[in-house]
């Protein structure tokens, strides 16, 4: 390693092609890639799933497994080529001069060995270093991380500390031998938008301090924004766009970047006058990529007979800092034409109130000890919530991990019954009918869209068959023709082809899988539909035609719509009304540009600084929560947010501490749970602004 | 902790009871207590003859009661007959007047057996200790070779080290210790088949067989010679019984992502199995050990019938077989106790092998 020369390149990929082999066939998981990072530079890797962006994370550690080989290229490391280097060697670069950070930090940590254990063991291998002083450094670097506590950390085990410590103690044991080269594999997409927040501030500073490279790995375009210099688009396999980080955003030369910032709902877009502009069609299967360009068939500018008639090649974009393009037409495209196919939708106008939960409460009571037994505690998930929701409107209910907004959607369903308060259904109580005892009226007509479609469909069991059976539940229609008709008539409504009513669930994409899940949910004619983060498992593309689906058969049926969801941006884009919720209390609540500008509630303004945002002109005022989310079973006395609140100061003689704070009705029904004074509240600066362009 | 214990061992005793009653129930069935009396008396006794020396002997009565008397919380039963005191706590020939009101096994009166002429319990302990060195020795030889093999087939899923072990240990797992025994029995410690005669031809054994084909001098003085085939009978079906469970959960753990992150921590290939994969692996194997545990006691009737070693499962067979109810009930008891020790033991181990548990 003596003889490198810091001004070359830390890692140069060149034309890496790698392909995973099944018994049928050879499957190419990566074609034509190449990247150059040079030292202390953050390069990011942006693409939807299965554009294989983590496979060349994983090429870069040489761990590919059984079935993936480097079929073609050279990666190069400090001028060493990887691709040929023997396992002993391998092993004494992984760890010491490249070290990895993962998505799941849960599941990368050793369940079974203490945290100090699985840091000391990085120098222990690499430096030989002994077990105390490897102890020692453990301590030290675990402080590095920001993490409270540190004698107490490296003696527990992963279990016992919080998803955001255990993606510090991955980020710890990352740069416990201070690498050169750091890949980081989506490190914050398990986590929550103010843990996240504070992962990205650590991973900057550290790359500053010890001006390590980074190869930022995600999906999510602002987090790229907020940490990368150079980044690299890649689609289907290849990188289609490649150059520094505020050139590709502001003057993107590849239609697959322009389509993905465009189904991205940005700061100004708006349902009705502005809508998203989904990407068309879907992503290609590896052993099914079209000829010529692999966007060609989803691409607005394709041109037949030259768009896929050869392989293209990445081109340089002159003017650029290495800014190329793997497009034919870049240089002809009008890049700052105005999309054509948007067309502005009307307003709904909201109606009567469906739906009225006045103090509702649900405690639930758990035992504390190991073995069982102990003081029993009482979790307390939702607290006094009240709220009303009307027809045809939209109402977001916006929080993060833990803030029992889930707790709250399973109340309402029946799935739980409250311990207190009213739940009035359209002038029916059902605060205490439990599911089974509902009638079926009721039950169909309050549904339920879920996060994750890939487990919520019956695997063996064909997609129209499933609509079926709701339907049947639901006592729908005298005959099986005419539930049949009707379930095609739903598929229509979900915009799918109606064959796919023969097709089982895993021959779906998950975009399509959900579009089944919202048939299935609306089979019913439901009037109240409660969506769990109906699109958060979804790629972002996709994401915006779920969203629209949804907006277009609310504004047909006039539905209410609850939207539970952790992601500010697309609350911001489709709801009318937004809740705020931490730790079972809803914090602030009013329309949704109540809601997202001044005056905030604290913990309403963290969480809008804490969302990146995929736009060069925005910029937003950086507040980072320190801390963890506190658990519900041991809620901080006095106001829930305290231990975290930045403006707690203001507020005299430690109210925070002891009360929980009232309502404030502002202007407009607007409502806010805080002891800050009005005019505290007044003096409040917008979090994100736009830059006049 | 404590409650839990408490608790399980609440729930242990109640099973106990109701085990206990069962085996007690069929035992007693008035079949069962007419042959009991005719070779007690005489075995051509009269009809009336029998039920008179039931009615004399207290195996009258309601079911519960008599099962009440022989767990020690109902008083023993008592008759006076020609001025004579008799009853289930006097032994004859003592002082009625001396004699405790209960006796039960509650009180360690776990009778007379009437197949070995002695107490139950001196039968009983002399023939558990020989069993328990047999267990011992089993456990000490199956244990360890099974989770080796485990861990050899399951580092490297696919492999053909894998594919070897596992296939010996679907074969021994697939073979029945009465064929297994039988085998081993014809193979090694036999004078006319196998490989002794062979042996003994070219003076390579002073005996006339290799191995014995019996262990009861084993009760004596276990050697390797006359100890080895029945400890290697039942050892070889659950060595590869856990070495598949090992196996399974060894690839399991194999392919979890910290196990990746170790790999590219650059620990070598060694230190990724025996620090991060081996203790996570061992964790579901634990409690398939310890159900090993009862399950053996149930391969020691065969091997030791088979051996003609009197333990455990020899006793239990001889009881069973002549109707000696007493030493059949005592079995029985020792049998509950057996599984639901080691069932607490597995739970509470579990606990100490795997952080994250909590036991509720």
């Amino acid at each position: 390693m003596t003889n490198w020369d810091p001004s070359k390149p830390i890692l140069e990929i060149e034309n890496l092609s790698i392909s995973f082999f099944t018994r049928l066939r050879e499957i190419p998981a990566v074609m034509d890639f190449s990247c150059t990072v040079m030292a202390g530079e953050a390069m990011g890797l942006v693409g939807e799933s299965g554009c294989g962006k983590s496979t060349v994370a994983l090429a870069v550690m040489r761990d590919l497994g059984k079935n993936g080989r480097i079929t073609a290229g050279r990666i190069l490391f400090k001028g060493r080529d990887l691709v040929t280097m023997s396992d002993e060697e391998l092993r004494q670069i992984r760890g010491s001069e490249i070290a990895m950070i993962y998505q799941e930090p849960m599941a990368s940590l050793n369940p079974a060995m203490k945290i100090g254990a699985q840091l000391a063991e990085v120098p222990m291998i690499h430096q030989g270093m002994g077990r105390d002083e490897a102890w020692k450094l453990a301590r030290q670097i675990v402080a590095d991380v920001r993490l409270p506590d540190p004698d107490r950390i490296i003696n527990a085990y992963p279990h016992q500390l919080s998803g955001g410590q255990q993606q510090r103690i991955v980020i710890a044991m990352a740069l416990m031998s201070k690498p050169a080269l750091l890949i980081l594999d989506e490190p914050t997409t398990a986590l929550d938008v103010t843990v996240e927040a504070g992962i990205v501030d650590l991973v900057k500073d550290l790359g500053e301090k010890y001006g390590t490279s980074m190869l930022f790995i995600s999906h999510n375009l602002g987090l790229v924004m907020d940490v990368c210099d150079r980044l690299c688009v890649m689609y289907s396999g290849e990188a289609v766009e490649t150059g520094a980080v505020t050139e590709v955003f502001d003057t993107m030369r590849h239609p697959y970047t322009q389509a993905l910032f465009r189904s991205i709902p940005l700061p100004g877009a708006d349902k009705n006058s502005r809508p998203l502009i989904s990407i068309p069609g879907n992503f290609p299967l590896p052993h099914e990529r079209p000829q010529g360009c692999n966007f060609g068939p989803r691409c607005d500018y394709f041109q037949k007979g030259r768009c896929d008639a050869a392989e293209i090649a990445m081109s340089g974009v002159p003017g650029g800092d290495r800014h190329a393009s793997r497009c034919l037409k870049w240089a002809e495209i009008d890049w700052s034409a105005p999309p054509k196919a948007r067309v502005s939708k009307e307003k709904v106008p909201v109606g009567e109130i469906v739906l009225k939960m006045d103090d509702l409460k649900k405690y639930y009571s758990v035992s504390g000890s190991a073995f069982g037994g102990g003081s029993r505690k009482v979790v307390k998930a939702n607290e006094t919530l009240s709220f009303e929701a009307r027809e045809g409107e939209t109402l977001a209910i916006v929080g993060e991990s833990g803030c029992g907004k889930s707790t709250f959607a399973k109340v309402l369903m029946g799935l739980e019954t409250a311990t207190s308060g009213q739940i009035m259904l359209f002038d029916e109580n059902v605060q205490s009918t439990p599911i089974q005892k509902r009638n079926t009226d009721t039950v169909s007509k309050v549904q339920m869209v879920f996060q994750n479609p890939f487990d919520t469909l019956n695997p063996s069991m064909n997609v129209g068959r499933q609509i079926i059976r709701a339907l049947e539940i639901f006592r729908y229609g005298g005959s099986d023709a005419e539930r049949h008709a009707r379930m095609l008539e739903l598929l229509d409504l979900v915009k799918l082809p109606r064959a796919f009513a023969e097709r089982m669930p895993r021959q779906l994409s998950g975009g399509q899988k959900q579009r089944v899940g919202i048939a299935r949910a609306f089979a019913g004619g439901a009037k109240v539909v409660v969506a769990d983060e109906p699109v958060s498992a979804l790629d972002v593309s996709v994401q915006a035609a779920v969203t629209d689906l949804l907006m277009d058969i609310q504004r047909e049926n006039r539905t209410t719509l609850l939207f539970i969801s952790h992601d500010l941006s697309i609350v911001r884009y489709l709801s009318d009304r937004v809740m705020v919720m931490y730790l079972g209390h809803v914090v602030e609540m009013g329309t949704t540009d109540q809601v997202f500008s001044p005056p905030y509630h604290p913990y309403t303004e963290a969480l809008l600084s804490a969302v990146p945002i995929a736009d060069t002109h925005v910029e937003r005022k950086r507040i980072v929560l320190e801390g963890d989310i506190p658990s519900a079973m041991n809620p901080p006395p006095g106001c829930p947010f305290q231990t975290r609140c930045r403006w707690k100061s203001q507020v005299p003689g430690g109210l925070c501490e002891r009360e929980v704070p009232p309502v404030q009705v502002l202007e407009g029904g607007h409502q806010i749970k805080c002891h800050l004074d009005r005019e505290v509240l007044a003096r409040m600066e917008p979090v994100i602004k736009i830059a006049a362009e | 902790m404590l409650s839990f214990v408490l608790r399980r061992i609440g729930v242990m005793a109640l099973t106990a009871i109701a085990l206990t009653f069962i085996v007690f129930y069929l035992t007693n069935l008035p079949p069962n207590l007419e042959k009991l009396a005719k070779s007690e008396g005489s075995v051509r006794m009269a009809d009336d003859a029998v039920a008179s020396w039931l009615e004399r002997n207290g195996h009258t009565g309601p079911m519960l009661v008599r099962y009440g008397q022989w767990l020690g919380v109902v008083p023993g039963w008592t008759r006076e007959e020609d001025g004579v005191t008799t009853g289930r706590c006097i032994p004859r020939g003592t002082d009625p007047a001396t004699a405790p009101r209960y006796c039960g096994i509650l009180q360690g009166q776990w009778g007379y057996s009437t197949v070995f002429k002695a107490p139950v319990v001196t039968m009983l302990g002399r023939s558990l200790g020989h069993t328990a060195w047999l267990m011992l020795a089993v456990m000490l030889v199956m244990v360890p070779s099974a989770l080796a093999l485990g861990v050899l087939s399951g580092m490297r899923e696919g492999s053909r080290l894998d594919r070897v072990l596992s296939t010996f240990a679907i074969a021994t797992t697939a073979t029945p210790e009465y064929v297994s025994g039988v085998v081993f029995v014809a193979l090694f410690a036999s004078a006319t088949a196998g490989i002794s005669p062979l042996l003994a031809e070219w003076g390579l054994i002073s005996g006339k067989t290799l191995f014995q084909g019996t262990a009861t001098s084993a009760m004596e003085d276990i050697t390797f010679w006359n100890f080895a085939l029945p400890v290697m009978t039942i050892a070889l079906y659950g060595i590869g019984y856990i070495a598949r469970m090992t196996r399974a959960s060894m690839t399991e753990v194999m392919t979890a992502q910290y196990i990746r992150t170790a790999r590219l921590k650059g620990a070598s290939f060694r230190q990724v199995v025996v620090r991060h994969a081996l203790r996570n692996a061992l964790i579901a194997p634990f409690t398939v050990i310890m159900l090993q545990f009862p399950w053996l006691l149930n391969g020691v009737v065969i091997v030791e019938t088979l051996f003609n070693y009197k333990g455990f499962g020899w006793t239990l067979v001889q009881a069973a077989g002549n109707n000696d109810i007493d030493m059949l009930l005592a079995c029985s008891v020792v049998a509950v106790f057996v599984v639901l020790v080691t069932q607490l033991i597995s739970d509470i181990g579990y606990v100490f092998l795997n952080p994250r548990i909590r036991l509720a």
